[in-house]
């Protein structure tokens, strides 16, 4: 029962600032913004077409969910999404396939870095060396794995990651203590999610005087790392606002009902980062 | 409360909350410091004397403890074998799960939240979370599947007219798991003010061990007086039903620890284990991650969580405690899958053989009963974790 929790080891070693998330960071500090999109949705094969779509329309950094039956961090847009593309039938195999050679296309090559969301159940049921194998081989940068604590990535899985050379982007909350926030960002690589309310993504309207509060003392910090915000960020006004207090902002909910709303054509995409953008 | 475990025995909790393999506290960041507030607080809340003294005290008034240690003579001549039955159903609300209510309201008092959020399958722990919650005075949300809300509907009525708010959980199977992925995100969405009280051994470290160190009252006694009884404290066999397993647990308490105890667990096979409609946990899952502990869940190849079914809504769950996957894991535990039909039966018996109309949970550890090869010299106890007015409506399909 315990092999499949635990990983054989290899040899191999990646050199982690070769990756696309540290890159991008050490060129660009500023307005920097991240869209998330679910695997599998609105339709089975929308992966490369939405990947590319993104890319086109000039976003820094792409997250793709990995579809899970139970997001507990996320509200409905995104649970409905994770639900719709599970019934489409993605899977974490089907989308490492949908993405093999996405880096190395010769005509239109993806350069954009690419973050995995999701939970750790499919992960850790794929195998985590598996996993992070598949990572390195499609050219995935990083993970964001919403209920795999940090304490625990770093007593099980932090050396599969490493050697691999994915990062895992680890979140805080206005409800992190200053302790722990340091911890956070002494044990990060690539940038910290700050979550900008107590709340499940798709929740927030706005950006309110207590968020800014926060933001502003997390500014004070004087993190390594530099920080994106996310949840709540949903068009210019919000996306502007957290772009004052961080290195920029993270779309996801609002990506999703622009895609069930009105497509996957690369003009209905570059249309929707142009909105949130200027 | 007495914690008699040896901490170096491997059925104790470890510091980072696993028993073996499983346990742990798998949650999002949104969580960790309401989790790890409870974790900090929770062996020292406990330990308290003025804790104690108002926690054994409602038992006593509030609750009906103890409960009874009932000689069940003809189903004891009908199996062969001496049983006796642990009448959790006499507690107020008419389960066990109002042990743990009590202790977590008065958790929730001491770490001055001001609300209640909890989730409830059959509607025993969202009546027993009500009724704390009317008992001291804090509001209480509970969210239940919509599919449970519709047969388990008196259940519902007596939570409204507790004062609680019953949520539906609209999501997914509709049925505990959705209800607990809903009560988790009300958590994240409130989490200075807001307790959540989990009703069974599940979720994250700390609430495995503290759900069956406050269930553990139901063993202790159940030692005194098997004591007062046969002049050995120790049956042959604990029975019990496992759904997420808080009753068992508690049950299981205070003989983790003597191996000449054979520890029962019931599961529900729905329609046959293999059937596609089942929550055989143990025999259909593998180990895997869900509601924030690392423990043996139903679960695709891919790690999508399986629909669980079961004609109990008590058992409808998908996963079991991170302690009852280790005494499965172990060896400690043995695990049956009874089916909807012989756990039918098995109520349908004891309500004729001895006047008691077990909970359909109940009826599934009743039914492991015949499964066990006994001999009439075991010595038998069976938590009657709840009883089956709740289940008229359905009980009543097969009358």
């Amino acid at each position: 029962m315990t092999q499949s929790l635990t990983q054989p080891q290899t040899t191999e070693t990646v050199d982690a600032t070769a990756n696309r998330i540290t890159s991008l960071f050490a060129q660009k500090s500023e307005r920097l913004l991240n869209v998330y999109f679910t695997a599998g949705y609105p339709n089975l094969n929308d992966t490369i077409t939405i990947l590319r779509g993104l890319q086109e329309a000039g976003v820094d950094l792409v997250e793709i969910g990995m579809p899970y039956s139970d997001p507990v961090a996320d509200g409905e847009t995104i649970q409905q999404s994770n639900d719709h593309a599970l019934n489409n039938g993605m899977s974490l195999k089907t989308l490492f396939a949908q993405l093999a050679g996405c880096r190395t296309d010769a005509e239109n090559p993806i350069t954009v870095p690419i973050l995995l969301m999701g939970y750790i159940n499919p992960v850790l049921q794929f195998g985590v060396e598996n996993f992070c194998q598949k990572c390195r081989e499609v050219g995935v940068d990083g993970v964001i794995l919403p209920d795999l604590p940090l304490d625990l990535f770093l007593d099980e899985y932090a050396s599969t990651f490493r050697r691999y050379g994915i990062l895992n982007v680890n979140l805080i909350t206005p409800q992190t203590a200053e302790a722990r926030i340091r911890f956070t960002d002494a044990e990060s690589d690539g940038f910290i999610y700050m979550v900008s309310s107590a709340s499940i993504t798709g929740s927030v309207k706005g950006v309110s005087d207590t968020m800014k509060a926060y933001f502003e003392r997390i500014q004070g910090m004087h993190l390594r790392n530099p920080r994106l915000i996310g949840f709540g960020i949903n068009n210019h006004e919000t996306f502007d606002t957290a772009s004052q207090y961080a290195n920029g902002a993270i779309v996801g909910s609002a990506f999703i009902r622009h895609l069930s709303e009105n497509g996957t054509s690369a003009e209905r995409i570059r249309a929707f980062v142009e909105t949130i953008r200027s | 409360m007495q914690t008699t475990l040896d901490p170096q025995t491997s059925f104790e909790v470890s510091d980072k909350g696993f028993y073996g393999h499983f346990g742990g506290a798998f949650i999002p960041e949104m969580l960790y410091p309401n989790v790890e507030e409870l974790r900090q607080n929770y062996l020292n809340i406990i330990a308290d004397p003025a804790f104690q003294a108002e926690f054994w005290q409602l038992l006593e008034d509030y609750v009906g403890r103890p409960t009874p240690l009932f000689l069940a003579k003809r189903l004891s001549a009908h199996i062969g074998a001496t049983i006796y039955l642990k009448r959790e159903d006499l507690c107020h609300t008419g389960a066990h799960k109002i042990n743990n209510t009590i202790g977590q309201i008065l958790v929730a008092q001491r770490l001055g939240k001001k609300r209640i959020v909890a989730e409830t399958g059959a509607g025993q722990h969202g009546v027993a979370t009500a009724t704390v919650c009317a008992l001291m005075g804090l509001e209480c949300i509970v969210y239940m599947g919509s599919i449970d809300m519709e047969r388990q509907k008196p259940n519902v009525d007596r939570m409204r007219m507790l004062g609680a708010t019953v949520v539906p959980a609209t999501s997914g199977s509709q049925t505990l798991k959705d209800a607990t992925n809903e009560a988790m995100r009300h958590w994240i969405n409130n989490p200075v003010d807001t307790h959540y009280i989990i009703g069974s051994v599940v979720g994250p470290h700390p609430y495995p061990d503290m759900v069956a160190r406050f269930q553990s009252v139901i063993s202790q006694e159940v030692k005194k007086q098997l004591f007062a009884k046969t002049g050995s404290e120790n049956p042959d066999y604990m029975v019990a039903c496992v759904g997420g397993g808080s009753n068992a647990a508690g049950a299981f308490y205070h003989y983790l620890n003597e191996p000449s105890v054979r520890l029962v667990a019931a599961e529900a096979a729905g329609q046959g284990v293999s059937s596609g409609h089942s929550a055989a946990t143990t025999a259909l899952g593998k180990p895997g991650v869900l509601h924030g502990s690392r423990t043996i869940l139903m679960q695709t190849d891919d790690g999508q969580v399986t629909e669980p079914y079961s004609i109990s809504a008590g058992l409808d769950y998908p996963g079991i405690g991170p302690l009852h996957a280790h005494l499965f894991e172990s060896g400690r535990g043995d695990f049956y899958a009874i089916t909807d039909d012989e756990a039918l039966q098995a109520g349908f018996q004891l309500s004729k053989l001895e006047g008691i109309i077990p909970a359909l949970e109940t009826a599934h550890a009743l039914a492991a009963l015949e499964k066990m090869n006994l001999n009439p010299s075991d010595v038998v106890v069976v938590c009657l974790s709840g009883r089956g007015d709740k289940d008229l409506s359905t009980y009543s399909k097969f009358l």
